[in-house]
């Protein structure tokens, strides 16, 4: 069978890769979206972060023999507590200065902690194995469907989607967004401020520690994962805008595919289109696809 | 000093001119004292290779310092710049044998034009998003070289490029003479720095780098000087780009990579941003440092990591910033 001469299964093939690495995309740009609506600053360290929780995965693997549902729940939070530290130690001293400062030191001990990394497990990655349960696939008649694939499409709409829910409809999240708008005036009704900046870096953090998780069957576990992604991860937020979070989360899901698709129409543009896309949308619209000015 | 000026002496413009007039000198004598050093250097035992090096990444750096420092835009792609002027004026001397000062004039207008594209569409955001996207761009950049195999060669880049003889007499074989066309390189760009930062474009950058409401109220069409700032600062990498090419005989995927775009800005953090100085000093002490540390692999990679967070968390104004704050208070 053969859609505009591709064959279907090629193209399916492709738009499945697509959606994995929408999902990654999402979870990420998500992240990074939530910490800088109230910390003001792009976490550059996110994609170390990220590769954090890969490597917390694997070490509970290799250490303890914990498995990979324990590590899904165990490493987000194991990045997040550094994630906080490093809040508390470093960021909280940069938000009086020029917001520029946070992103110099994130991208610091972005370069800190894949340096170390580097040092000790070199540069090719380490296996990780799918889990039991989510070895083999199914077959759709059309193509051939592996289990973990599917399992890291849905649990990464449904993390999405949860995170969405509790900031847009709950009322922790709706002092999360009214601390966005005016820290001071939410102070001053009595919430600590400080605190929730805090936690928010810290589940920010976590968000992407939990896609390293994920990633670690799909891509091995290498101290280089996230150098690369992070970067296509700003054009992501660029092209999504930061005012929205079901923007960050369609536009990573959508840029995904479109670029799974590029791979199978013109595979020489693959790397460049999201660039690509960003500079039209620029054009077109400055402040991004979902983004307000301010 | 004409006689107006000495009438007016007492006033504030007075103090001003003086003011100024005593910067100059400072200046002055500073850039002496660097330019001899650098004169004397390679007769006293310093290798002239690791001069180059050095000279090249700072006329990087001072480009660079340019734009943050003076038009507080914060790039995170000039990496494109130096590593795509290296590819054309590599290419150039050695495909079409251009002598080498046509080679580094075609490549540095090329990184102007690229400048020009890519400043034009990144000033369309400001702050943050202005580093992302030129983050962005640089890399779209460095994918496009990693696949234009036919002209950059990809892995393996452009090799054994000819130094050729600059101007048809000075045969830049010779390790001494090449050095001595950097120095002159380097200092040519550096007082055209100086001067740009003086002139009244420069004044009109630093007030939108202070307050760009003000500016535009004042009437001046700050995205205009913004990408002028942008288009000159990409200008002066790409010359350091080409020479860099012309010394070394190679142009690689190394010097178009994000991570040359991250060091740049910690030299000009660590010299200090926006002082004329500043540059200079980081790009000495980096290159130096990875020169000496070239045997340890990635702990080069956890040492910058740590610089940036020290400099970022205790270091702010740079080395030079922090020693120009206490010249100024011993002064009072």
């Amino acid at each position: 069978m053969q859609i505009f001469g591709i064959a279907t299964q090629a193209l399916f093939g492709q738009l499945l890769i697509g959606l994995i690495n929408g999902a990654f995309y999402a979870l990420l740009s998500l992240g990074l979206a939530v910490i800088f609506g109230l910390l003001n600053i792009i976490n550059f360290t996110h994609g170390a972060q990220y590769m954090l929780g890969a490597f917390c995965a694997y070490f509970l693997l290799q250490g303890a023999g914990t498995g990979y549902w324990w590590s899904l729940l165990l490493a987000p939070i194991a990045v997040g507590i550094l994630g906080i530290i490093i809040e508390k130690t470093m960021l909280k001293r940069l938000y009086a200065l020029d917001h520029l400062y946070g992103l110099l030191l994130t991208f610091g001990l972005a370069l800190v902690l894949q340096g170390l990394f580097t040092n000790y497990y070199g540069s090719s990655g380490l296996p990780y194995r799918i889990p039991d349960e989510l070895s083999g696939g199914f077959n759709l008649g059309f193509m051939f469907l592996p289990k973990y694939r599917a399992w890291v499409i849905v649990a990464s709409l449904v993390v999405c989607l949860a995170t969405w829910f509790v900031i847009e409809r709950t009322k922790l999240g709706s002092y999360l967004r009214a601390a966005t708008e005016n820290p001071a005036l939410v102070q001053a009704f009595g919430i600590n401020v400080p605190r929730m900046v805090t936690l928010t870096y810290g589940f920010g953090v976590g968000l992407a520690a939990f896609a390293g998780v994920m990633a670690a069957p799909i891509y091995q576990v290498n101290p280089q994962m996230g150098a690369n992604l992070i970067i296509v991860v700003f054009a992501v937020v660029v092209i999504g805008g930061m005012g929205s979070i079901m923007g960050a989360i369609v536009t990573g899901f959508g840029l995904g595919v479109i670029e799974g698709l590029t791979k199978v129409f013109y595979p020489e543009a693959s790397n460049t289109v999201i660039f690509v896309i960003m500079v039209i949308v620029l054009m077109l619209k400055p402040a991004g696809l979902f983004g307000k000015e301010r | 000093m004409n006689t107006t000026a000495a009438a007016s002496h007492d006033t504030r413009a007075g103090v001003i001119e003086r003011r100024a007039a005593r910067g100059d000198r400072t200046f002055l004598v500073a850039t002496l004292v660097m330019a001899l050093m650098f004169v004397v250097a390679p007769f006293v035992g310093v290798y002239p290779v690791f001069l180059m090096k050095a000279l090249c990444f700072a006329l990087y750096a001072c480009a660079f310092n340019l734009l943050i420092g003076y038009g507080g835009l914060l790039s995170f792609g000039h990496a494109m710049f130096l590593g795509v002027a290296g590819y054309a004026s590599a290419y150039t001397a050695k495909n079409w044998g251009f002598p080498p000062e046509l080679a580094i004039l075609f490549a540095t207008g090329l990184s102007a034009l690229l400048g020009l594209v890519s400043g034009a569409i990144a000033i369309r955001r400001q702050g943050i998003y202005f580093a992302m996207i030129t983050l962005a761009l640089s890399q779209m950049i460095y994918f496009f070289c990693l696949q234009a195999t036919s002209i950059t060669g990809g892995e393996d880049g452009i090799q054994a490029v000819p130094r050729g003889k600059m101007f048809g007499v000075l045969d830049l074989s010779n390790t001494l003479v090449m050095y001595f066309v950097v120095l002159a390189i380097f200092l040519a760009a550096f007082l055209l720095i100086h001067r740009i930062i003086h002139s009244p474009f420069g004044n009109v950058l630093k007030t939108i780098r202070d307050n760009e409401p003000r500016a535009i109220s004042l009437g001046y069409d700050a995205e205009r000087y913004k990408l002028l700032a942008f288009v000159l600062s990409a200008t002066l990498t790409g010359l350091a780009g080409a020479t860099k090419a012309i010394v070394f005989q190679l142009a690689s995927l190394t010097d178009v990579h994000w991570s040359m775009s991250g060091e740049v800005v910690l030299m000009t953090l660590l010299g200090g941003m926006g002082t004329i100085f500043g540059p200079v000093v980081g790009a000495f002490i980096l290159i130096g440092m990875e020169n000496y540390l070239a045997g340890f692999g990635q702990w080069v990679t956890v040492i910058t990591g740590v610089i940036f967070v020290f400099c970022v968390m205790a270091l702010r104004k740079g080395i030079v910033g922090e020693l120009g704050a206490w010249w100024t208070k011993r002064g009072n």
